[in-house]
């Protein structure tokens, strides 16, 4: 049988539709999809694509068992290796993870790993009996600190091997950026309820509206019983530019927009915190948080809402996905692009009350792209005297965190590197405390869900080793 | 779930609140903040801690009703429930090797600089208060300030009690007269920390103010808190209100842009007041 050059199209609502709600862009493949996408796999000996996944699935496995309609099956592979299939097949950048790897795309367009991890978990999910068993406890306890992607992962690991482990939240609900940061259309939040939900027939207790750090410390925690901590308090204050009217009203940090809109639910009519619903929104940076950004502020009504990115399309950090979705819904591009500054309509008597202190527009420079720099990025470089405006009334600041300081402010002897990330050994999480371990954007600054989730695995597993090898 | 222990109206635009969050409790000091949510579908609003009893594991809320949340969390009674209340967050106000101070606070905020009056007072420090109000109907809290303050002034905008006139005046006539404070440390609306810090300046003393603005999450997350400091040589730089303060250096913050973001949602928190009022307009009916 010949083999299928492409992927199976992923069914999505059309662009034209979904521009204007919040229900999920991509839709999933029904189980006749993703049988006929299994059947691409070559199943070869070497299975690059494993290596490929920061929580090392047996790839080939469970898609052998898709092959024989063994849904079931597949699911208990992918189990053994991640506790959180349905996010990680929305939301992984599988082009530059397993899929990159995959010996079909050297030919050919590689197998839809990430779809059809997708469908498997969908497919659980919908149609699974019974409840989770609760494994029987061990009699040790671990305190996880954030409730997270690698949070979640950790207490999950831990939970499942009879630990007693109990996640602290800040917020007034779990699930940290999968909840507050990425919006419903691209993960829906009961998919994240589900999650937890399961984590808790395991076991785990989860306290929301503690601040660790603020609430209650480490040394509290430790004090308190538990045997080991796990942090995974994820990124921080966002980044801004330093550039002139970052102050106005109508200029957010992406976390405060994407909060507002996902965690408090602004987008509804009724909702109870306010966002603006501006007509022009320029989004600053080309990350995954950028794209959020700017779809979530085009679903909120604007009429024209611009990415704009300093290097070019081919440098942009988002995933694949997600780049084309936002230019199917009609996202403009203003690549090669740096802001200079944004101008707001003054704040004189003379000005219109409604407008005193809002953005007017902001003003760009033009690039073009120089030297790689030590990533291998080529460098963007201004070109002098090209300024221009682009007329908007929002701009969202998409460029990026710096960690958080309140638990290294409260945690002595907790080393952290220069840029205030927690210093770990890499192979098990292991700080510079004795019994504190940790992973996440809380040591790496803003990544990915997986690289996040790969963080807590590797904690949970040298946590298990320490605490039951004493 | 967190329990009203106790509440009482301070007058009819301020209520107090007793809520037993004896974690918070346990930690709170001076200075810091909480965050509540009153209900499931609710917003997130920053409150200064007014006080706290660490043996009961109680923190105290005093709130002025402004918008829709305050409105629905007047409603509650002692007995029921609020849904979340996270703290204490924030930098505790610095009150150690302090000789003397004065403390100068206005209208609600007068709530949030009486633990630092009584901090200050119990450390061994004089303090000098002067707190102001629109009117007579409006004051708070005056005799809990002239137990914890060696010199007491009140003043009203009106002359309804008290002097009349707004706080800097006899802020200045202290300082002319030859006092010397350590510190004064202001808390009230944006528009009077502004006047106190001009009125400090020609004399050199050192400034703080305690900054409310709009917040989400209140650890770092957002950055809605945010306002701009601008050294004395121009350098600006950006601060997060939840992390690092709420205490600032009042000679560096940019005053107008955070009462111009103060402002962002001027429109949408009256529309929810009258949406809150309709709703309870129609239950009582």
């Amino acid at each position: 049988m010949a083999i299928e050059p492409k992927k199976h199209a992923m069914p999505v609502q059309d662009a034209a539709v979904r521009a204007h709600n919040f229900e999920e862009v991509a839709l999933g493949y029904p189980a006749e999809i993703a049988v006929a996408e299994a059947q691409r796999c070559l199943n070869c000996k070497n299975r690059p694509c494993v290596e490929g996944c920061p929580v090392n699935i047996s790839i080939p496995e469970f898609i052998a068992k898709i092959k024989q309609k063994d849904f079931e099956g597949a699911y208990s592979v992918i189990a053994e290796s991640s506790s959180l299939p349905a996010v990680c097949g929305r939301v992984c950048p599988q082009e530059s993870q397993c899929e990159s790897k995959c010996t079909l795309g050297v030919k050919f367009e590689p197998v839809g790993i990430g779809r059809l991890e997708r469908f498997v978990a969908d497919y659980r999910n919908q149609n699974a009996r019974g409840k989770t068993v609760r494994p029987k406890s061990n009699g040790h306890r671990v305190a996880v600190v954030g409730s997270g992607p690698s949070g979640l992962t950790c207490a999950g690991d831990l939970a499942k091997r009879g630990f007693e482990v109990t996640v602290f939240e800040a917020l007034h609900l779990a699930g940290g950026v999968l909840v507050y940061g990425i919006p419903e259309f691209r993960l829906p939040k009961a998919i994240v309820r589900k999650e937890v939900e399961t984590l808790k027939e395991l076991g785990v207790r989860v306290e929301t509206n503690v601040v660790v750090g603020k609430t209650l410390t480490i040394d509290e925690l430790m004090a308190d019983g538990y045997e080991a901590v796990f942090v995974a308090s994820g990124a921080g204050l966002p980044r801004f530019m330093g550039i002139r009217g970052e102050g106005l009203k109508g200029v957010y940090s992406a976390n405060e927009f994407l909060t507002r809109v996902n965690l408090m639910k602004a987008y509804r009519e009724d909702a109870r915190t306010p966002v603006l619903r501006a007509k022009r929104v320029a989004v600053v940076g080309g990350g995954n948080v950028a794209m959020d950004a700017a779809r979530t502020a085009l679903r909120l009504g604007a009429e024209r809402v611009y990415i704009v990115y300093r290097r070019s399309m081919e440098e942009l950090p988002a995933r694949r996905e997600e780049v084309e979705h936002a230019e199917e819904e009609g996202i403009e591009f203003k690549i090669l692009n740096n802001p200079v500054e944004i101008l707001g309509y003054g704040t004189g008597k003379e000005v219109d009350a409604a407008l005193r202190g809002t953005v007017r527009a902001i003003q760009v420079r033009r690039c073009e792209l120089g030297e790689p720099d030590e990533r291998g990025r080529r460098r963007p470089v201004e070109i002098e005297g090209s300024e221009y405006e682009i007329e908007v009334d929002c701009v969202i600041m998409a460029i990026g965190t710096s960690p958080n300081p309140l638990i290294k402010n409260t945690t002595a002897g907790l080393e952290v590197n220069r840029h205030g990330g927690i210093v770990i050994e890499e192979d098990t999480g292991k700080t510079s405390l004795d019994g504190v371990y940790a992973g996440g954007d809380a040591v790496t600054g803003a990544a990915t869900v997986i690289l996040a989730m790969g963080a807590g695995k590797t904690a949970a597993k040298a946590i298990a080793e320490k605490l039951l090898n004493r | 779930m967190f329990r009203i222990v106790n509440k009482k109206k301070l007058n009819d635009t301020v209520t107090m609140m007793d809520i037993l969050a004896p974690l918070v409790a346990k930690k709170a000091e001076a200075g810091q903040f909480i965050i509540l949510r009153v209900d499931e579908e609710g917003e997130r609003i920053p409150l200064t801690v007014a006080g706290y009893d660490r043996t009961a594991g109680t923190v105290q809320i005093i709130f002025q009703i402004v918008g829709g949340t305050t409105m629905l969390l007047d409603k509650k009674e002692a007995g029921e429930f609020i849904e979340d209340f996270v703290g204490p967050l924030g930098v505790p106000t610095k009150t150690e090797g302090r000789k003397k101070v004065c403390v100068v606070g206005g209208g609600v905020g007068c709530a949030i600089a009486l633990p630092v009056a009584q901090k200050l007072h119990e450390a061994g420090c004089k303090v000098h208060s002067v707190i102001g109000f629109r009117n007579k109907d409006l004051v708070l809290l005056e005799e809990e300030f002239k137990a914890c303050s060696d010199k007491f002034t009140l003043v009203t905008d009106d002359g309804s009690y008290g002097r009349q006139g707004v706080v800097t005046l006899p802020l200045k006539e202290e300082i002319e007269r030859g006092e010397r404070f350590d510190e004064i440390i202001a808390i009230g609306p944006l528009v009077m920390m502004k006047y106190v810090v001009a009125t400090a300046k020609p004399y050199g003393i050192p400034v703080t103010v305690s900054m409310n603005p709009i917040m989400i999450d209140g650890t770092g997350m957002c950055g809605g808190c945010r306002l701009t400091l601008v050294k004395e040589d121009g350098t600006r730089s950006v601060k997060f209100a939840c992390v690092d303060g709420p205490d600032f250096n009042g000679y560096e913050v940019d005053f107008d842009e955070a009462m111009l973001r103060g402002g962002a949602y001027e429109t949408f928190e009256a529309g929810e007041r009258e949406r809150v009022c309709n709703l309870f307009a129609k239950e009582s009916r």
